[in-house]
């Protein structure tokens, strides 16, 4: 069976149109990443030291009183109900709320507070200011050697322009889902990290796929000039790029699905990664070669 | 038959006969050599508990006891002293009387077993501990905390669980399946270092309490801690001996038993012989004075010493419950730590939100290879229905290898399995993609195939590489469930390429071996 078959779509006509919205989306993320860095993003209590406590009511608890309650007993919740509302996650970031005890805290208000509501813990999370901080670095370092990992396996493996275009796809790809999960105001936490490296692994997949096709045609099976080569080449991947990306995204969406509260921000991360991994490799990394080629070879013909 | 074909077929069997041996007692089934997948705590429940002792106060208290020591050494070689004091954590300074004495006693002090003489003129001596002994000394204090710890676990009762040490510091215990979260917290992070000191009761409390500067040099204030049923808490100051009689090392059983004149529990207890004869000796001498028993620096009780107490044996009375008499005993058993710790984190996972996981794992597991499987079949058709074979091995092998290598599967792990299943049919995909290309080039079936995993396998390579550094990241830098993810995804990889490579490749050349294809479903 063949769903997509032969194809003859112009991606480097749609170039400027990509750019513009690649551009958006880079620009969401860089912001996102200054406000990680500024410490202004929602990012997850195992970084910035806090406590999160998952409750489990008998019914839906009335979340007025819950937070009526745990503010009396001086504590600064953000409250988060999860399926079907029986779930409650409290989390608590302030620095005195970080240490080991606090969990107890709430518990203790809760039931003191709320005689009528019966709940059990599920789950408490106590992370010391300390931890926090020695996790945020080492996801930064994780990051960091991922992504020079990354690097310098792509320009091992391809030749100059390609190997620039690849790291721009790569960042742009990560980057925009960073933005997108920034927006939507998700916690960002060390899965979430973890979404983010995994996806730069795995977008450049495709990327790969129809650079070296691109390479192949150019070495001379196909005639005319570089933006009709590299045209054809990713309309000859085409089927291919869809193909993978579906089946990772059909892996994806049922975690996304049925994966539960911990994996679901996880799965959408990733769910984005494929789907801006996919559009990059079309739209973003090979226009991005067709536009290096042109220019440096217009500048070179012009010298002459 | 093509060479080594036979070779590939009798490894692709035998691996996989050994990793659904090995996943057999996971579902239930009882076989020699095979255990069933270990769990991690966030899927099986548990307590994740990061520790740090305080080395400072460790080394703080061990300078207090030397210098302690010093003055017994001084007093017997007759070298009066006018204070003694610690002015660092691992430093002391003694001022004598007479600096003629300097000699005698720089002399005598030689006997301490750690500090040392660093330097002073006149009457002042300057004390230390020697560099290379306070990190021997920081070493031995954690090792000792993680020996009480699994003490204390042990005695309390939790199966399998795990202590190490991380850093110059910091303890990691867990504890699987544990049902009182808040019970084992107290057990392992209190000190409990029970003391016995003589309660100075000449001295003037009132003027110790409104200035701390009035407490005698040889004491230190103490509060007698009450809480009434309603949570009121009293504190009742008292004024001890700085010095203690004996301390809980001395202890050689404690247990716990219902008071006998009023409601409540004890803690009956034994001191080993030298500290029945110290104890003996030291009550004998004070009759009529106050006692007080000291837990963690704070009074239990302070009871007047009726009568000497020379066979050893004693009681602490306060307002106990049957259990905390219990963990009183336990901990008191299996002996105090060197040093207080500190809970820097603590992850307690409900077992009944870990069943929740693992179901939730699973059906997304089944889903996500649901949707793929169809998808292969029907777009790839028999090949598809290949490929769907070698994921289903696939998954079993990357099964197999996580229990062989013994490691833990966690929720982000799933996340990782299902993940993996996605991509191992990239695997497949870039073959067939190929494989149809060739085909419509004119070439034989036969030559397609050959052409089509040859072609591909740069890609993939790349593929399986750039997953592989980041997961290689992820294991080096990440948590623990983390770390759970990063190896799942590249076992479920890297037995990919052995599976896409072996697997489908051998059944397509054992059927282009037989007879020549003109048609190949895909």
């Amino acid at each position: 069976m063949e769903i997509i078959g032969k194809t003859n779509i112009d991606f480097i006509a749609w170039r400027r149109l990509a750019y513009a919205a690649s551009g958006v989306l880079v620009l969401v993320g860089l912001l996102a990443t200054v406000q990680v860095w500024r410490g202004h993003a929602n990012l997850g209590v195992d970084f910035t030291g806090g406590t999160t406590v998952q409750l489990r009511f008998e019914r839906p608890p009335d979340l007025g009183a819950v937070r009526r309650t745990l503010v009396a007993a001086g504590l600064e919740p953000e409250l988060q109900t999860l399926e079907r509302g029986e779930r409650l996650l409290v989390r608590l970031r302030k620095a005195e709320e970080a240490g080991a005890g606090t969990g107890k805290r709430v518990e203790d208000a809760l039931r003191a507070g709320l005689p009528q509501g019966r709940f059990a813990v599920e789950g408490t999370n106590e992370v010391g200011p300390a931890i926090g901080r020695e996790l945020l670095v080492a996801a930064q370092k994780a990051i960091l050697v991922s992504l020079i990992g990354i690097i310098l396996y792509i320009w091992w493996r391809f030749e100059f322009t390609f190997g620039v275009a690849a790291t721009i796809a790569t960042f742009h790809d990560v980057l925009a889902v960073l933005g997108v999960v920034w927006v939507l105001g998700h916690e960002i936490t060390f899965l979430t990290v973890t979404a983010l490296l995994t996806l730069a692994g795995y977008s450049l997949t495709d990327t790969v796929v129809v650079y070296d096709r691109i390479r192949e045609n150019l070495r001379g099976r196909r005639r005319g000039n570089l933006g009709e080569v590299i045209n054809a080449s990713i309309n000859e991947m085409l089927a291919r790029t869809a193909m993978t990306s579906l089946t990772v995204l059909l892996a994806v969406l049922s975690l996304f699905i049925l994966g539960g509260a911990v994996l679901r921000d996880f799965a959408l991360a990733l769910l984005l990664g494929v789907i801006v991994g996919t559009y990059s490799s079309w739209f973003v990394a090979s226009p991005i070669v067709y536009e290096w080629r042109t220019r440096v070879q217009g500048r070179a013909r012009g010298k002459r | 038959m093509k060479r080594g074909l036979r070779g590939r077929i009798i490894l692709l069997a035998i691996t996989t006969f050994v990793a659904v041996y090995c996943l057999l007692p996971t579902f239930g089934v009882q076989i020699p050599w095979a255990q069933k997948i270990t769990l991690g705590l966030d899927l099986q429940g548990g307590m994740h508990l990061v520790l740090e002792v305080d080395l400072e106060k460790f080394l703080e208290s061990f300078t207090d006891r030397q210098l302690a020591d010093a003055r017994g050494i001084l007093e017997r070689e007759g070298v009066t002293l006018v204070s003694a004091t610690r002015t660092g954590v691992d430093r002391a300074r003694l001022v004598l009387t007479k600096s003629a004495d300097r000699e005698k006693a720089t002399k005598a002090l030689r006997e301490l077993s750690s500090l040392e003489v660093t330097g002073g003129s006149g009457e002042e001596i300057l004390l230390g501990v020697a560099a290379g002994q306070a990190a021997e000394l920081r070493r031995n204090a954690v090792k000792q905390a993680v020996e009480k710890i699994r003490n204390r676990v042990d005695q309390f009762g939790v199966a399998e669980p795990h202590i190490t040490t991380e850093g110059d510091r910091r303890l990691i215990v867990q504890l699987p399946g544990i049902r009182e979260p808040q019970r084992a917290i107290n057990l392992i992070g209190q000190t409990a270092l029970l003391e016995f000191k003589l309660a100075d009761d000449e001295a003037n409390l009132e003027e110790a309490v409104r200035d701390k500067g009035k407490i005698p040099e040889a004491d230190q204030l103490l509060y007698d801690r009450k809480e009434d049923v309603r949570g009121n808490v009293t504190r009742t100051p008292l004024l001890v001996k700085r010095q203690p009689i004996v301390t809980g090392n001395a202890l050689v059983n404690a247990s716990a038993r219902p008071r006998s004149d009023v409601p409540g529990w004890q803690v009956d207890f034994q001191f080993d012989q030298e500290g029945a004869r110290v104890f003996g000796e030291a009550t004998t001498k004070n009759v009529g004075r106050r006692l007080a028993i000291i837990l963690d620096d704070t009074v239990v009780s302070a009871p007047v010493i009726q009568e000497p107490i020379t066979r050893g044996q004693g009681r602490i009375t306060g307002d106990f419950t049957d259990k905390q008499a219990a963990d009183l005993a336990l901990v008191l058993r299996a002996g105090a730590l060197p040093a207080p710790v500190n809970i820097v984190a603590n992850l307690t996972v409900g077992a009944s939100l870990g069943e929740d996981s693992i179901r939730q794992g699973i059906r997304a597991s089944i889903l996500g290879a649901l949707l793929v499987v169809v998808l292969m079949g029907v777009y790839y058709r028999w090949s598809g229905v290949l490929a769907d074979a070698a994921l289903i091995v696939n998954l079993v092998m990357t099964l197999g290898a996580l229990i062989l290598l013994r490691a833990t599967l966690t929720l982000p792990g799933i996340a990782g399995l299902v993940l993996s299943i996605g991509m191992a049919v990239d695997t497949n995909v870039l073959v067939f993609e190929r494989i149809r290309e060739e085909l419509r080039l004119g070439k034989t079936v036969r030559a397609a195939i050959e052409a089509g995993y040859q072609k591909a396998f740069v890609a993939i390579i790349d593929a399986h590489v750039t997953t592989l550094i980041t997961a290689a990241a992820l294991y080096y830098f990440g948590s623990g469930p983390i770390k759970g993810f990063a190896v799942t995804l590249s076992l479920g990889i890297v037995i990919n390429l052995f599976t896409a490579i072996t697997g489908t490749r051998v059944v397509f050349d054992w059927r282009t071996s037989r007879r020549t294809l003109t048609h190949l479903s895909i």
